[in-house]
């Protein structure tokens, strides 16, 4: 019989309703690969009962002729961030360290409800701030993959670090992410995977610890577009606790799936092609081209003039939303409480964040502060929303020429742990392209093109117009088929 | 008008008032989640996941809140603005668990509006004044912290966190403690016409923040303000000002200046002192809530709050003076309170039907009775009056009879009287208890024969020119009659005989 | 704009995180490496933009008054609103003693 952790959503699925295996056996599978990849930190807390109980639950459902549901007995990770009941949720964070949620997120309930089990919480970067998975309280993430004739640690992208490197070492089949400034496309870019961030409402924020309320969108990261089409379709959903959710009802994206692009305009944004992008990212964005002409698209040029202008805004308006988000955590009703002797509420509260909060969070927090400080908050702050909205209507202007947008995910392939940390602004570059989308709150795709010349995956991706998640993943798709990315990581752990 | 002036050693001094007057909206649910706004519950047990900001929890607005608050703008005439949106006010405090409060600063649901305090010399306001308002914005209520229960902490109710409140806010457009109470009264009336909040100051569903400044009078300058927070009794909004007022002449006039600074009031002492809690300097970052897009309101939905408001204040106080020729002082006195009226229209109704008269034509009578004769003999019984029993039926019978001139305004109030006492049908009491007045011509007539055969001298004085005596007449006659003649039909008779 | 280690003083006891000297210090340079870069924002010609009010819907739904109409975000539930809490005493959550 086939090494079950070689599978993925859809074969796992489609193989328990058929009985090639049961739904315990594969979580059994899981369970021991999450057990015996310790040296990667993926997962902050494994949850092996869960996944068994949900598997059993499938395979007794299976037993009585019942609906095994789209994701029925599929064992996956959790991203820390989503509030899971009775279940430890930290954000990677050490104020959050023991927090036991008496509520489940919306996202992961309807995951659950879908026949998913959990193996457990999945590492991040600390409350998603940062791009290399170094900012948690628990520890780096090691990508799985590692440079060609090289032992050193990759970084595995992040916020979603935990995820991408879980999904690449096949410990689990698939992973939810968060993507607030492209936690999701970057990390899956690093590691060779896809993900896909969802038009801005489509999935529940409801339970989902919050970074930055207006960017913020959980999404599916998993080794194949059907994978990330059947995930999505079980996270997404209106959810009338979050005011922002859209009442829109999901489409059956696995069901829709086709690579033929036979009409569909690509559109080619000659802003992305920036200094300090390697190479290789633009060879394989040039493959990319190839392969969708192949699908019957056609190629286009456009312009988004001010793309340059995305990321500093994001610098702003991200920073500031979080410092006020992360206010709650003032050691009152949960989480760590640093109380000196003789400290008054204030000084608790001081304490307590100094002792709870990592570097980097604390710098944005700091800069999300100063930004909104009297004085300065129309000259960054409303600045930043105006370029927000002109970025936006960049976006808008290029759909009169096409339909997607073909983009590298990164300007660059993944790095060394502790290559970069000494300084936060190269890292914050790692976003430069995944950022506009983010910002515009359109659907965006990071899908595997290929290995770079040190043997390190890279990622393309495609962004779509608000709601066309549909035109993104058949388009990831016809690159899947072409770039026919089989490649993966050693297993050194 | 007679202005409220403070004497200093250096001169006169004005003052200038302005009011924020937090309203706690009338509501099942709270403003963004849906637990319970119930007063006077077991500590934390009316509080959501969303009011207690565990992590990853989200606000979705109460359609009930803004609809009260949209309909409270269009009472006071108000600006209301179709596209809003809720900021956050970031502060850290024990009684505020998101570390912030969804407000409205940039984007308020009301705009511009005014309130009109009418002329009262009772209430020391000679002449009509309209004080203009600012704005009304939506915002959450805090938590509640208790001091007194534990040597070392402090400990916090989170059950009003969420609750949703308005902020109305004035312009600085009071000058004395006395228009400053009026405006709280008439705001307070509004707000219990409109039914957006019960106005209940003593649970806090209505607290005002007191922002005070003086002046030489003339100057042109406003002097610099304090803010005292969270009063809650009209009297003590003028306490306040009283005290702040003087005190910060006191201040001026010895040569120091007056910071800019929120302050509490001291019930038992009726004085106000700085509020350490809120000593530091605060920045409050102030920006768009991103977890709530604009509050975009409909034509419809604007169209059902218009249609919903009931007769106002002035309104109504102007129909009892036009149309049912009430006096402007009656008219004031019971357009007040909804209460008030609320039993005066009732009353009016049950009178005129028995009457068979028209409401206008006996208005009057029923307004007097309402506002002076019920009124003095219910406070003349003090506990022995039952008000139960103080039903508008029986109320309209005693009004009718004396209309009819079947009793007298003495008799209806010892009638009255009984009724409290002892419940019954006034009509029955007047006959046991001979409470009726005699307009029989006969008896009269024959009484009055004797009075003036008998005071020959006096009836000779009267013809003579000394009219002082048709008193004398008509008190002998009464007497004769036990009091209980009609007084007009004595002083027609008498007027027939005398010539 | 740029930062002094004041200024970051002020902003950290704003935001209600402690610093000690060296932290300070170490923080000035990387807040103004950030800052200085997002200056370039300065060029931008947004004359003609409102800033964005709404990302992909442009207005807020609105709930119905109903008491606990969802368990999820209804009051009633002490117990779990407590759970976490470092200092839960008859029901209220214990902080340092507050003077107002
Ligand atoms: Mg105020
Ligand atoms: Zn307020």
């Amino acid at each position: 019989m086939t090494d079950l952790t070689e599978l993925g959503v859809k074969d796992i699925r489609d193989g328990i309703a058929s009985g090639d295996f049961t739904a315990r056996e594969v979580a059994e599978s899981f369970n021991a690969a999450v057990d015996a990849a310790s040296a990667l930190n993926a997962f902050i807390v494994a949850t092996p009962d869960h996944a068994l109980a949900a598997a059993d639950a499938v395979d007794a459902k299976r037993a009585k002729g019942e609906e095994l549901g789209a994701m029925g007995g599929v064992p996956i990770g959790m991203k820390d961030l989503f509030a899971t009941h009775g279940v430890q949720t930290t954000a990677a964070s050490h104020i959050l360290e023991g927090f036991s949620p008496q509520y489940e997120s919306t996202v992961s309930q309807n995951l659950w409800d879908a026949g998913a089990g959990m193996l457990g919480k999945l590492n991040l970067d600390q409350f998603a701030m940062g791009s290399s998975n170094e900012t948690s309280y628990f520890g780096n993430v090691s990508s799985p993959w590692r440079k060609e004739g090289s032992n050193a640690a990759m970084s595995p992208g992040g916020s979603s670090g935990g995820s991408s490197s879980a999904v690449a070492a096949r410990i689990a089949p698939a992973a939810t992410g968060t993507d607030t400034g492209g936690s999701i496309r970057q990390p899956a870019a690093f590691t060779g995977i896809c993900g896909i961030k969802p038009t801005y409402g489509r999935c529940s924020r409801w339970g989902v610890v919050a970074f930055a309320s207006s960017l913020d969108q959980p999404g599916p990261m998993a080794r194949s577009v059907e994978d990330c089409a059947i995930m999505l379709g079980a996270m997404a959903g209106h959810d009338p606790k979050d005011s922002t959710s859209l009442d829109v009802a999901v489409p059956d994206w696995e069901a829709a799936l086709s690579s033929d692009l036979t009409g569909k305009k690509i559109g080619i944004p000659k802003e992305y092609r920036m200094e300090g992008t390697d190479q290789a990212i633009l060879d394989s964005w040039e493959q990319g081209k190839a392969m969708l002409k192949d699908a019957g698209a056609e190629i286009v040029d456009i312009s988004l003039p001010h793309t340059k202008y995305a990321l500093p805004a994001y610098y702003i308006i991200a920073p500031a939303e979080a410092s006020s988000n992360l206010a709650r955590y003032d050691g009152v009703r949960y989480g760590l409480r640093d109380l000196p002797e003789g400290a008054g509420l204030q000084d608790m509260y001081a304490a307590t964040r100094a002792e709870g909060f990592g570097d980097e969070v604390k710098r944005r927090i700091l800069i999300g502060t100063y930004v909104l400080s009297a004085g300065f908050y129309d000259a960054y702050y409303t600045q930043a929303q105006k370029v927000r909205a002109l970025v936006a209507r960049d976006y808008d202007r290029a759909w009169e020429n096409c339909d997607l947008i073909l983009a590298p995910t990164t300007p660059t392939a993944s790095f060394p742990l502790g290559s970069l940390n000494d300084d936060p602004l190269t890292m914050y570059l790692n976003d430069v392209f995944a950022v506009p989308a983010s910002l515009a709150g359109l659907p965006a795709m990071s899908v595997p093109a290929g290995l770079n010349p040190d043997g390190l995956p890279l990622g393309l991706q495609l962004v779509g117009k608000a709601f066309d998640e549909q035109g993104v993943l058949n388009a990831g798709l016809a690159i899947q088929e072409r770039a026919g990315f089989t490649a993966a990581p050693e297993k050194w752990w | 008008m007679t202005e409220y002036r403070i004497q200093g050693a250096t001169g006169e001094w004005e003052v200038v008032i302005g009011l924020e007057v937090h309203a706690q909206v009338t509501s099942q649910s709270k403003l963004f989640s849906g637990a319970s706004t119930a007063f006077g519950a077991e500590p934390n047990s009316q509080v959501s996941l969303v009011d207690a900001a565990m992590p990853g929890m989200l606000p979705v607005p109460n359609k009930e809140c803004i609809r009260q608050a949209v309909r409270t703008g269009m009472a006071i005439e108000a600006q209301i603005n179709k596209w809003s949106r809720f900021d956050r006010k970031n502060y850290f405090y024990a009684d505020l668990p998101q570390g912030y409060q969804i407000s409205q600063l940039y984007h308020p649901i009301v705009g511009e509006g005014s309130l009109l305090i009418e002329a009262d010399e009772k209430h020391g306001i000679s002449e009509d004044k309209t004080i203009g308002i600012e704005r009304i914005h939506v915002e959450q209520d805090a938590g509640k912290l208790m001091h007194d229960q534990h040597p070392t902490m402090s400990y916090v109710d989170l059950n009003r966190s969420g609750v949703a409140l308005m902020e109305i806010v004035s312009k600085p457009d009071m000058t004395s403690p006395a228009e400053a109470g009026a405006y709280v009264r008439k705001l307070r009336s509004i707000l219990r016409y409109v039914g957006s909040c019960d106005g209940n100051m003593e649970e806090g569903s209505m607290r005002a923040d007191v922002n005070v400044s003086v002046r030489k009078v003339g100057a042109s300058e406003l002097g610099t303000r304090t803010e005292t927070k969270n009063v809650n009794s009209v009297r003590f909004v003028m306490q306040v000002i009283e005290y702040e007022a003087n005190r910060q002449v006191d201040v001026l006039e010895s040569g120091g200046t007056v910071d800019q600074e929120t302050r509490l009031f001291d019930v038992a002492t009726g004085t106000t002192r700085t509020m350490r809690s809120k000593e530091d300097a605060h920045d409050y970052r102030y920006f768009p809530d991103p977890d709530l897009l604009p509050l975009v309101l409909e034509d419809d939905f604007l169209e059902d709050c218009r249609a919903s408001l009931p007769e106002l204040p002035d309104a109504k106080r102007v129909r009892y003076e036009t149309e049912l020729g009430l006096t402007p002082y009656n008219a004031r006195e019971l357009t007040h309170e909804v209460e008030t009226f609320a039993r005066f229209e009732t009353l009016l109704g049950a009178a005129a039907s028995i009457m068979g008269k028209p409401e206008t034509k006996v208005a009057t009578q029923v307004a007097n009775w309402a506002l002076s004769v019920a009124p003095g003999v219910v406070k003349g019984l003090g506990e022995k009056a039952n008000l139960t029993n103080s039903t508008p039926e029986a109320q309209a019978q005693i009004l009718a009879m004396q209309d009819k001139g079947e009793i007298s305004g003495s008799q209806a109030k010892e009638i009255y009287e009984i009724v409290l006492k002892e419940g019954g049908d006034p009509a029955t009491i007047a006959d046991e208890k001979g409470l009726k007045q005699v307009s029989d011509t006969g008896a009269i007539e024959a009484a009055i024969d004797d009075i003036l055969a008998n005071n020959q001298d006096k009836v000779e004085q009267y013809k003579g020119g000394k009219d002082k005596l048709f008193g004398f007449f008509v008190g002998q006659t009464m007497k004769a009659m036990q009091g209980k003649a009609n007084p007009q039909v004595v002083n027609q008779i008498l007027k027939d005989k005398l010539g | 704009m740029s930062v002094d280690k004041e200024t970051v003083a002020k902003i950290s006891k704003l935001a209600r995180i402690n610093m000690d000297d060296a932290a300070l210090e170490q923080m000035v340079p990387e807040l103004n490496n950030i800052l200085d870069w997002v200056e370039q924002l300065g060029e931008v010609d947004v004359s003609e933009v409102e800033p964005m009010a709404a990302v992909i819907g442009n207005a807020v739904t609105l709930r119905n008054d109903v008491v606990d109409a969802d368990p999820k975000t209804g009051g009633g539930r002490r117990e779990d609103v407590l759970a976490n809490a470092p200092a839960a005493e008859h029901g209220f959550f214990g902080v340092p003693k507050v003077i107002e």
